[in-house]
């Protein structure tokens, strides 16, 4: 698999403006998307992850009503907890039986491109028609020049914190550097609060809160040839870093997985962390937290001297081979890519799933909120895991073997010197990039 | 019994089939063959199975080809493989020898003339019922970094400071995750003890007693010997299930704090499936294979031992 992903920096740059993008008339992006007939008596089963924001779900089954009450074809939906949906959608590529549509996480579809329909004519059609997809998003959905899956969302990942806390520390807004952060982090530990960021086996926050560690300061896993790089002066810098915040930290962040910084921060015991906007509707849904979600207010990330960067959470659709009904499941596809139906989707998950293409960026949910804001540029942010490698089995081997995480909580614990943990890392790193 | 199928005028009449009916060793064949089948199809394969993927590069999605040792020599060299080995042997033998001290002494209690007998033995079987999950997931509360009721009280009282870093430092997550196998595991040795020491004849006891030994001499010479079979038996089953576990530490810390808590099942887990490399994943799980061989001979040992106690030769 050689996925290039110097297309990922160099679209970066060219992103802020994709909310100017032609919208959903088309404009000159416009493209015909091809129309597929689902075949005769043709029933889908599709496997999603449990949705964390109700309204997301429903939104996505009141468009499956109507798409089968368009074509006749019933879709059953199946849902597993986001963490078992790798270990279903593994064991149905190798055995070739399950369901025929399958939402996978970060770099699943790269494990198992020869069992995934090649959907490169519909995606690429969708991206002529709605502005082009993000980058990161692409690259996580394509293997060898071919969509294998089709981007569906991006899981974003924010700071949350309390306003008022950080302007009693002094700070009028929230800081937008590293060097920022760590000097509020002070002034916050001085008040009594502290922020907290996930350094234990969080799938999602502790890669998310680590991956920025690496990357804000430049440090990455491997080079464009998959040569191991990580024992780096920029690696150390960013180690270094992470010990001089952890001291601003409530104790135990360790041992935090990825539910431990939502239940400190809505019993008030942290100020600042990273989440999903799923903390603030926590927050907002709570009668009795009332107080607390007027005074939550979200921000991205603060960027370092490696430039904005974020692994985020991504899902994609793909079409398993096995498919007995291709054609009604690209159906599926297009009519759930389709705007009315993507808009209705996005709308309901408030914020949770972030648009994979561009011209979903104008969708009002982005404006309704203030706090909504930052999510939006989920997508845009987005650098795919194992940067600037190709995507494939060693990327996931090497996110499941904690390496990152391991190595920024090794060091910010002290534990290890910065020096040493990096050299930890690259050599856990060259046992699975070797040869 | 005679063996009615043996060669005779009168089985040679007699129609093949009923031949097979009355035939003791083809009847016998017969009524194994489920169990057998049974065997096969889910223990023998699947360990077979497990055992040549561990010699093969196979990966989520992808048939792999048989590359010998390979995945055993990397592991060889792999320090996190080491420190899970290190981690499965200290977890098996701390929390087996609490579960084994504070087990005992709960069933020599039981065992006792007490009020409400058969309610307290209900109620120590309690952990024991509670699925895994979810008294992990309790655990996972009780050792929480912000709201263990445990620091929470130790506060109050006065005695800490600040919240105990539970599952934060490596050498408390290891205590942790021992105190709740050990709290989850104590009922299955207490009550099958409890049941050694009730068959037990009290005429012994008595004929002791009468012969002016004290209670230490009397479990030293009369209870212990006579539960030792048990005591063999109950202890294999708690060490192979404590070396194989795998949801408390999956709930309560997915091998962290850097890996202090990470045990050969969820290593080969971690690396099978969310890693992909089911190669690497079996072998890990085949490294096993030995030390609960061991354990098992261990017990046979000790079973052997039995015989030598009631008189028998080895």
């Amino acid at each position: 698999m050689t996925i290039s992903r110097r297309n990922v920096l160099l679209g970066g740059a060219g992103l802020a403006g994709a909310s100017a993008l032609p919208g959903f008339t088309g404009g000159a992006f416009a493209q015909s998307v091809p129309q597929y007939k689902p075949e005769p008596g043709a029933s889908l089963r599709m496997l999603r992850w449990s949705p964390f924001i109700k309204a997301e779900e429903e939104a996505w089954l009141a468009n499956t009503k109507k798409f089968t009450e368009a074509t006749g074809v019933e879709v059953r939906i199946d849902k597993e907890s986001w963490e078992d949906i790798r270990p279903k959608a593994a064991v149905a590529a190798n055995v070739g039986s399950g369901p025929d549509i399958v939402w996978v996480w970060f770099d699943d579809a790269q494990q198992y491109p020869d069992k995934l329909m090649d959907v490169t004519d519909l995606a690429t059609a969708l991206g002529g028609k709605y502005g082009g997809w993000y980058p990161g998003n692409e690259a996580y959905a394509k293997a060898n020049g071919r969509f294998i899956a089709f981007p569906l969302a991006t899981i974003g990942n924010a700071i949350c914190y309390r306003d008022s806390w950080v302007k009693d520390a002094g700070f009028s807004q929230f800081p937008n550097d590293t060097k920022g952060l760590l000097e509020l982090g002070k002034a916050l530990k001085a008040k009594n609060h502290p922020m907290g960021f996930t350094l234990g086996h969080g799938v999602g926050d502790g890669n998310n809160f680590c991956h920025w560690v690496l990357w804000s300061h430049g440090g990455k896993m491997v080079d464009d040839k998959s040569k191991v790089v990580i024992n780096s002066p920029e690696t150390v810098a960013a180690l270094r870093y992470a010990r001089e915040l952890y001291q601003t930290f409530i104790p135990g962040t360790e041992s935090w997985l990825d539910v431990n910084n939502n239940r400190a921060f809505l019993a008030g015991e942290i100020s600042v962390t990273a989440n999903g906007v799923s903390l603030y509707y926590a927050a907002k849904n709570d009668p009795k937290l009332a107080d607390m979600a007027k005074d939550i207010k979200t921000t991205n990330m603060p960027v370092g001297p490696g430039g904005p960067a974020e692994l985020t959470q991504t899902t994609s659709a793909c079409i398993f081979k096995y498919t007995k009904y291709p054609q009604a499941a690209l159906a599926y596809m297009s009519f759930m890519f389709d705007a009315p139906q993507m808009n209705a989707w996005i709308q309901g998950s408030s914020g949770y799933c972030c648009q994979t293409l561009k011209a979903f960026a104008s969708n009002p949910i982005w404006t309704s909120d203030p706090n909504h804001a930052p999510y939006a540029k989920a997508s845009e942010l987005l650098r795919p895991n194992g940067y600037s490698g190709p995507l494939g089995p060693q990327s996931a081997a090497a996110m499941a073997d904690w390496i990152v995480v391991d190595m920024v909580a090794e060091a910010a614990t002290g534990q290890r010197t910065p020096e040493e943990a990096a050299k930890r890392a690259e050599m856990r790193a060259s046992r699975i990039y070797r040869g | 019994m005679a063996d009615i199928a043996a060669p005779g005028a009168r089985a040679r009449s007699r129609s093949w089939w009923s031949g097979i009916g009355q035939g003791r060793h083809v009847l016998g064949l017969l009524f194994l063959l489920p169990a057998a089948v049974f065997l096969l199809l889910f223990l023998t394969y699947p360990l077979g199975l497990g055992v040549w993927l561990g010699f093969t590069d196979t990966r989520i999605g992808r048939d792999g080809v048989f590359v010998g040792l390979e995945n055993y020599e990397l592991l060889w060299i792999d320090s996190v493989f080491w420190l899970a080995v290190f981690n499965t042997l200290l977890y098996t033998t701390g929390a087996s020898i609490l579960k084994f001290g504070l087990g005992l002494w709960l069933a020599l209690l039981l065992n006792q003339h007490l009020p409400f007998k058969a309610f307290f033995r209900a109620v120590v079987l309690l952990p024991w019922v509670v699925p895994t999950v979810l008294s992990a997931i309790a655990f996972w509360w009780i050792f929480d970094a912000q709201f263990s009721i445990l620091s929470w009280a130790l506060i109050k009282l006065g005695l800490i400071d600040q919240n105990i870093n539970f599952l934060g430092d490596s050498t408390n997550a290891r205590a942790s995750v021992i105190a709740a196998n050990v709290w989850r595991g104590i009922p299955f040795v207490a009550i099958s003890l409890l049941a050694g020491l009730q068959t037990i004849p009290p005429s012994l006891h008595e004929a002791a007693t009468l012969d002016g030994a004290s209670g230490w001499q009397r479990f030293r010479y009369i209870t212990l010997p006579m539960l030792s079979p048990i005591i063999a038996v109950v202890m294999t089953f708690s060490v192979l299930f404590t070396f194989t576990d795998f949801q408390l530490i999956y709930v309560l810390t997915r091998g962290g704090p850097l890996n202090a808590t990470h045990l050969m099942a969820t290593l080969s887990f971690q690396r099978a499936i969310p890693g992909g490399q089911l190669g690497e994943g079996a072998a890990i799980a085949v490294a096993m294979i030995p030390f609960l061989l061991a354990a098992i001979l261990f017990s046979y040992f000790g079973l052997q031992r039995r015989k030598w106690q009631q008189g028998g030769g080895d």
